[in-house]
């Protein structure tokens, strides 16, 4: 049987700004860079996980829009051990390509680091933020031209319909050099039926 | 739900540009391996497709000038595929692109640098052969191209496409040979899956693609009828010591396709040749009870194709069921993990009706599709 969706929360992290659900509960000085602004976060919110600085910041991004939206659902670790991981961008990891791309450009300058090259992979936030929460549910990272919600929506609910998962965390988390955008939520079964590619893209803008 | 069916399907890489041409190699134990003197500040090993080959065979197609070496593998391998294939592209057609690293050589080659935009790449593959619909590109580590197989078996079980033509591939690049030399994960020698004398990988190229439909009209199909995709959530570049995204992706298959361990004939395994990544495998297929299934690594014939390499080694299972052939682990000699396995030592004539497809990759992530023969 056809099992009826609902967004149960969602956050936006763009322009120096993030809003949880439509409220917006953080905003910063606009000079600000993104690894500016997110340290600012990580310290105002307290989050006591020196990984953290150690990410690129396409996982710093991915990581934080996380931290807001699990805080916001209170799922227990039963439940999100199982949650879907479903995350879109349009420029992959290039942002941090292109850093690591100079580290190998120049023969007499040539100093390639594991530590960036890892991140050259735009799947690693979704490892990042399994780890933190410890979600060893379904993964896939879509690239697309721009935001895509018909293509979220279509595969989070394949998920849930397939009973792969119970909750799918869907989203669209783009760094690309000094642009950042997040957006992410939570989809899971409910009673009544509130999940259309039109509401994703409807919240997608109003937020 | 729907029956899924895959057919059509076209390798390109250094063994040859069809999947008959690269299956005949591998019966006959010949490796695309070899030492190449120019990718590396040193000589380095590698599986790497000839350029002057590659643009003879492009160019019934198109101006190789114009092209980077990713599209015109990729092309050439679906341009095949869906010739072959029993549908014709419609609205109802999805084109699903599966890469690692996509055209990220463009950062630094002759091309622009907005051609490493994996939508570039997704765009120039669709307005080539006028696909109706926006490409669905993957890009999940070298768990992209077996995980594109299951994308698509669940867009479709799930109505919002009929059929899908599905390709993956990946380039050898100073960018990627350079971040596993970083790694110190590239091999001296030809890479040795599972192997006690195993020092880490090499790296290769190649395109591969099929066709995946919820009609059949072959006496002899193969059935697409399990999958699973789950996380280590344990590091983010390190195998998981005890496996758990994939003996999880594993289990996940085997309830969907309501299968048991022992209704298993064979296992491609990912088995990189790395000292940490094969112990993992080991240690989740003896989780799963799937150590007495014969199993192999095609990564000796190939290396390592990132992107494409979980498509193409399902390809190669797929001649598996057809010519019920069991094909030789490459570079095996004596068992280099702690746990029990059953390596393909030569290659057997033998039954094989179902197999188990396996990848993992960075970010802990690990695919597991099961395929089946079935008989009309």
């Amino acid at each position: 049987m056809k099992k009826n969706l609902n967004i149960i929360a969602y956050c936006r992290i763009k322009n120096h700004s993030i809003s949880v659900n439509g409220k917006e509960v953080i905003t910063k000085d606009s000079q600000l860079t993104f690894p500016e602004f997110a340290k600012l976060v990580y310290k105002e919110k307290d989050i006591a996980y020196p990984k953290f600085f150690k990410m690129d910041n396409l996982s710093k991004l991915g990581f934080l829009a996380s931290e807001f939206l699990f805080e916001n659902a209170e799922l227990n670790q039963t439940t999100k051990e199982n949650i879907g991981i479903v995350l879109s961008n349009k420029s992959a990891s290039l942002d941090t390509d292109r850093k690591y791309q100079e580290t190998i450009n120049d023969k007499d300058n040539y100093f390639p680091s594991p530590a960036v090259f890892v991140y050259t992979l735009a799947n690693i936030m979704i490892g990042e933020i399994s780890i933190r929460h410890q979600i060893k549910g379904e993964n896939v990272f879509f690239v697309s031209d721009k935001f895509n919600e018909t293509l979220l929506e279509q595969y989070a609910s394949s998920l849930i319909q397939n009973e792969k998962s119970s909750h799918v965390l869907c989203g669209w988390v783009d760094v690309d050099n000094d642009k950042y955008d997040a957006f992410m939520y939570l989809v899971a079964e409910e009673e009544s039926e509130n999940y259309s590619k039109e509401i994703i893209k409807k919240i997608y803008k109003e937020n | 739900m729907k029956d899924i069916f895959i057919s059509a399907d076209t390798i390109i890489s250094p063994l040859g540009f069809t999947s008959e041409a690269n299956v005949t190699e591998i019966a006959k134990e010949r490796s695309g391996i070899t030492l190449h003197n120019d990718i590396s500040n040193s000589p380095c090993y590698a599986s790497i497709i000839n350029d002057k080959k590659l643009n003879e065979a492009f160019n019934t197609l198109g101006n190789p000038d114009i092209y980077t070496k990713l599209e015109k593998i990729m092309i050439l391998s679906l341009h095949n595929t869906i010739s072959q294939a029993a549908f014709s592209i419609s609205d109802k057609t999805a084109l699903i692109i599966a890469t690692t690293k996509g055209n990220v050589d463009a950062l630094n080659n002759n091309f622009k640098p907005e051609r490493a935009y994996l939508p570039v790449l997704g765009k120039k593959i669709k307005d080539f052969f006028g696909f109706k619909t926006e490409p669905i590109i993957i890009s999940n580590a070298c768990v992209s191209g077996i995980l594109a197989i299951a994308v698509a078996k669940r867009f479709i079980q799930n109505e919002y496409y009929d059929n899908a033509f599905v390709v993956g591939g990946d380039i050898v690049s100073k960018f990627t040979l350079s971040g596993f030399q970083s790694f110190q994960a590239i091999s001296d020698k030809p890479c040795k899956p599972f192997s006690n004398q195993r020092t880490g990988i090499s790296i290769g190229e190649a395109a591969a693609s099929v066709a995946i439909s919820n009609k059949n009209t072959e006496k002899e199909a193969i059935q697409i009828i399990g999958d699973g995709s789950c996380n280590d959530a344990n590091h983010i570049s390190g195998p998981s010591r005890t496996g758990e995204g994939l003996y999880l992706s594993i289990l996940s298959a085997l309830i969907e396709a309501k299968l048991e361990p022992e209704n298993i004939d064979y296992i491609s395994a990912h088995g990189t040749a790395t000292a940490f990544n094969d112990e993992m495998e080991a240690i989740a297929f003896n989780r799963a009870k799937l150590e007495h299934v014969p199993l192999n690594s095609l990564k000796g014939y190939y290396g390592h194709t990132l992107g494409a390499s979980g498509l193409l080694e399902t390809i190669i299972g797929m001649y598996s069921i057809k010519n019920n052939t069991l094909y030789s682990s490459l570079g095996f000699d004596e068992l280099g993990v702690s746990m029990p396995l059953n390596i393909i030592q030569n290659t057997t004539k033998t039954k094989v009706n179902t197999f188990l497809k396996t990848a993992s990759g960075f970010g802990g992530c690990n695919t597991a599709v099961l395929l089946k023969k079935i008989m009309l």
